[in-house]
């Protein structure tokens, strides 16, 4: 191959550049650029407070209400509308209510066959001295049970709302604790500790004794929750945990709604095919009586339990 | 003691109960687990309702199944009739249905460790609907329809950005506005009658109807029936009380709209047609002129609702629109007052439910090959491009609009001969119904050729059917259902006749 130039001075020429350029063997930033490690952009704190002042000119500017003369007319037609709304609906049903019948008369239409019944045959039919928690558990067991469900529902959707899903998220709220309570408060801890026995016990009484006193799951279990509140509220969710964490929760909430269900279906499956349940009512007035009752309040009771104390420790720190 | 029962006669409170075992023990499970359990149980509802109809059907008349050891005025009952079972039935099959339709979805829009939250709330969300449709006792209705709320507003706002939530918080507030109005209209029918139960209620309304003006009771009789049937029509999005509806059905997941808008107005719906016969008694209320309050409202939302729809740019606040234009449909069968429209309404109720949730999961199929965007300028071409969801939003849409073959033109058809019927109510019922078809093919039709206008260059791609079979076979089912309502019209509307002559027995 004969050359014309040498290799030296071709290298100058644009032939060469160009070719060198064309097959990719040089690449024409390297060694001629200055490379820099790309940085995070840093907004400036000037220009922050520029635009967070934009901002806040724009709202300003949309909710003035000397030029926005829409918004202003629909705030107080809004307003005035509210108002009207509620006295209007207030009135309708004050109105309602004075042609009703008046309470306490002998004639009036609730006095009949229903509430002679419950009053006068409860205590046989359903063993229950208390003739309120016999009809809400045993001639009304299926309302209940709604019932109860209404609370677990609402669980769910509070744990929607506030679980905390993420992991970090999570330990930061762990650590975060006790963000808006004093720690180790010695009053409060002092004041739990002779406390807290005695709610307990208090509400599990009210809760056994549903059948024979006023009372029952809902009522007891609501003593209940409260003092497991007072109690994680005086020492901290550590301790709490130690003896209810997330897996007590759940076996707890679960396994009573279930031996809930399961005594409700059995015993509704039964009386609708006329079959005998063989659930003895015992004797009117003693701890063990009153059929199916006995066992749904305890269900009851560690159900409310529960949702109390769920929602409280939701609301403060998105889990159990 | 009714004698004998026969097995299938359990069916009802199994299936109720079965949905509830299954919400609580899917708390304790993982969602993969809670998945399987929901699908288990929806499929043996329908197989359970199923035998339930066809025993109503073969044996006639209705059934009354005692909850407990202590007969009805003193215990809870359900009662069983054709017109109860088949509706448990259509409701179970339109669940899981859009469900499936709308897994893809869910999987996508909501966390990880929320999906077994979602299916607790769907398996309570259809106990609390079996059992409103079953339940025989005022109070047991109040106590299910709690549980549909609270669901209701759960199922919006599992999939958490500001606009569900803020759409939460107004089917919250409205929702519960509903609730608390329905109660207090519950508690002056105790209050007037003594009962709870519905047969009872009804012989006592009617003495006191009988009494005349001259009864001090009848006053409050009067407002009670306003009370519920404005409570109920809150919770159904009837026109004026509309305002939670678009931004709730808009922007949950699709399968949360679906259910929203097939199921949960319906399950109230259901339960006004049961007071409206039942506790009320059906002369009772037609002469309450209350009747006509909720005619006035249906048409006007029937016309309003379709005028928002055309203005809307946003193709699932657009379908969300038209359900306040269907819901005025409903309500305008049990305005007429007449047997003719009720059927009517009963066959809408069924009619708008499995279009309503066919349209909301074809349109996901179709912003899923356009970038995501709901604008309808964003949509154009992509029934080529998601042909299944072009093929079932073109179907849904002839539906709404009232074409032959599908189960619009029925509904249609059966409104307009209840309204012959109807000699004070013909005109504007016929005048209303034309122009809400008018409006209705206005919007249905511009977004069917939009989606079928061909583009040249897109930068969307598309997708074919066997990507999604679970959607795909949704689809299918859904316009089959729709079909055959359509084609098979008049076994169902016959059946629906003998349901509500056993409903008011």
């Amino acid at each position: 191959m004969s050359k014309l130039k040498s290799e030296q001075e071709y290298e100058k020429t644009a032939a060469f550049h160009f070719f060198r350029w064309l097959s990719g063997s040089k690449d024409p930033y390297l060694d001629n650029v200055e490379m820099k490690p790309q940085e995070e952009y840093k907004e400036e704190e000037a220009t922050i407070q520029e635009r967070m002042r934009e901002q806040q000119m724009i709202r300003d500017k949309v909710y003035d209400t000397e030029k926005n003369k829409r918004l202003l007319f629909f705030r107080y037609f809004y307003r005035i509308m509210a108002v009207v709304f509620c006295v209007v609906l207030g009135g309708l049903l004050l109105v309602t209510v004075s042609y009703l019948p008046p309470t306490g008369r002998a004639s009036k239409p609730d006095n009949n066959e229903v509430a002679a019944r419950y009053i006068e045959n409860g205590m046989q039919e359903t063993g229950a001295v208390n003739v309120v928690t016999g009809m809400i558990l045993t001639y009304r067991a299926f309302d209940t049970f709604g019932e109860t469900n209404v609370l677990f529902i609402a669980t769910c959707c509070v744990m929607i709302m506030l679980m905390a899903e993420d992991e970090e998220l999570k330990k930061q709220e762990l650590l975060n604790d006790r963000r808006y309570e004093p720690k180790n408060d010695a009053i409060l801890q002092g004041v739990a500790a002779v406390l807290v026995p005695v709610i307990f016990i208090f509400g599990i009484y009210i809760v056994l004794n549903g059948h024979l006193s006023p009372g029952g799951g809902f009522s007891g279990g609501a003593a209940m929750g409260a003092g497991m509140i007072l109690y994680v509220s005086a020492f901290g969710f550590k301790k709490t945990q130690r003896f209810f964490n997330e897996e007590v929760y759940k076996i707890a909430k679960v396994s009573a709604l279930c031996v809930y269900g399961l005594v409700g279906i059995y015993y509704y499956v039964t009386g609708a095919n006329g079959l005998d349940n063989h659930i003895p009512l015992g004797i009117p007035g003693h701890i063990i009586s009153a059929g199916i009752i006995f066992p749904i309040n305890i269900c009851v009771g560690i159900e409310v339990a529960c949702t109390m104390y769920a929602f409280y420790a939701l609301f403060r720190r998105g889990g159990l | 003691m009714a004698g004998q029962m026969e097995f299938v006669q359990n069916f009802p409170c199994f299936s109720i109960m079965l949905c509830m075992f299954a919400g609580i023990i899917s708390s304790a499970l993982k969602g993969k687990a809670a998945k399987w359990i929901n699908t288990a149980v929806l499929c043996a509802n329908i197989l359970m309702s199923a035998a339930v109809l066809l025993f109503a059907v073969d044996k006639g008349g209705y059934y009354v199944y005692v909850m407990g050891q202590f007969p009805a005025p003193w215990g809870n009952e359900l009662r069983v009739g054709v017109l109860e079972a088949g509706m448990a039935l259509f409701f179970c099959v339109i669940m899981l249905l859009s469900l499936m339709g709308g897994r893809h979805k869910l999987i996508q829009e909501v966390k990880e460790g929320k999906h077994g939250l979602y299916y607790i709330l769907t398996d309570l969300m259809l106990s609390s609907l079996l059992a409103l449709i079953y339940t025989n006792d005022l109070f047991t209705a109040y106590v299910f329809v709690e549980i549909n709320t609270i669901s209701a507003c759960g199922l919006i706002m599992i999939r958490q950005n500001g606009r569900t939530i803020e759409a939460a918080v107004r089917y919250m507030i409205m929702s519960l506005l509903g609730s608390g109005l329905f109660l207090m209209g519950l508690c002056m029918l105790y209050d007037l009658t003594g009962h709870l139960l519905m047969s009872n209620i009804e012989g006592k309304v009617r003495e006191i109807y009988l009494a005349g003006t001259g009864s001090s009771y009848h006053i409050p009789l009067l407002i009670t029936i306003a009370v519920i049937s404005v409570g109920l029509a809150i919770k159904s999005a009837l026109f004026p009380f509309h305002a939670w509806l678009p931004d709730a059905y808009g922007y949950s997941t699709v399968s949360s709209a679906a259910i929203l808008s097939s199921l949960v107005s319906k399950g109230y719906i259901f339960l006004l047609f049961k007071i409206i016969y039942r506790v009320i008694g059906f002369e009772v209320f037609h002469d309450s002129k209350i009747v006509n309050i909720l005619f006035i409202f249906s048409l006007m939302g029937m016309i309003f609702g379709s005028l928002s729809a055309i203005k809307e740019n946003d193709v699932r606040r657009m379908i969300a629109f038209s359900s306040i234009a269907q819901i005025g449909y409903i309500y305008m069968g049990i305005g007429m007052g007449t047997q003719a429209g009720m059927v009517a309404a009963v066959f809408h109720v069924l009619s708008h439910a499995a279009t309503k949730s066919l349209l909301f999961i074809a349109a996901i199929g179709l912003t899923d090959v356009s970038g995501g965007s709901r604008k309808l300028t964003e949509l154009t071409g992509s029934g080529y491009r998601n042909k299944i969801a072009g093929v079932a939003f073109m179907v849904g849409s002839l539906s709404m609009v009232g074409v032959p073959l599908f189960s619009g033109f029925i509904s249609k058809l059966l409104f307009s001969q209840a309204a012959v019927q109807n000699e004070g109510k013909m005109l504007p019922t016929l005048i209303v119904l034309g122009i809400s078809t008018i409006l209705n093919a206005i919007y249905f039709m511009k977004t069917v050729i939009r989606i079928y206008t061909p583009v040249g260059e897109t930068e969307y791609f598309g997708v074919t059917w066997r990507e999604n079979k679970g959607y795909a076979a949704a689809l299918v089912c859904f316009m089959a259902l729709n079909v055959m309502l359509g084609v098979f019209s008049q076994p169902i509307v016959d059946l629906i006749g003998v349901g509500l002559d056993s409903f008011s027995a």
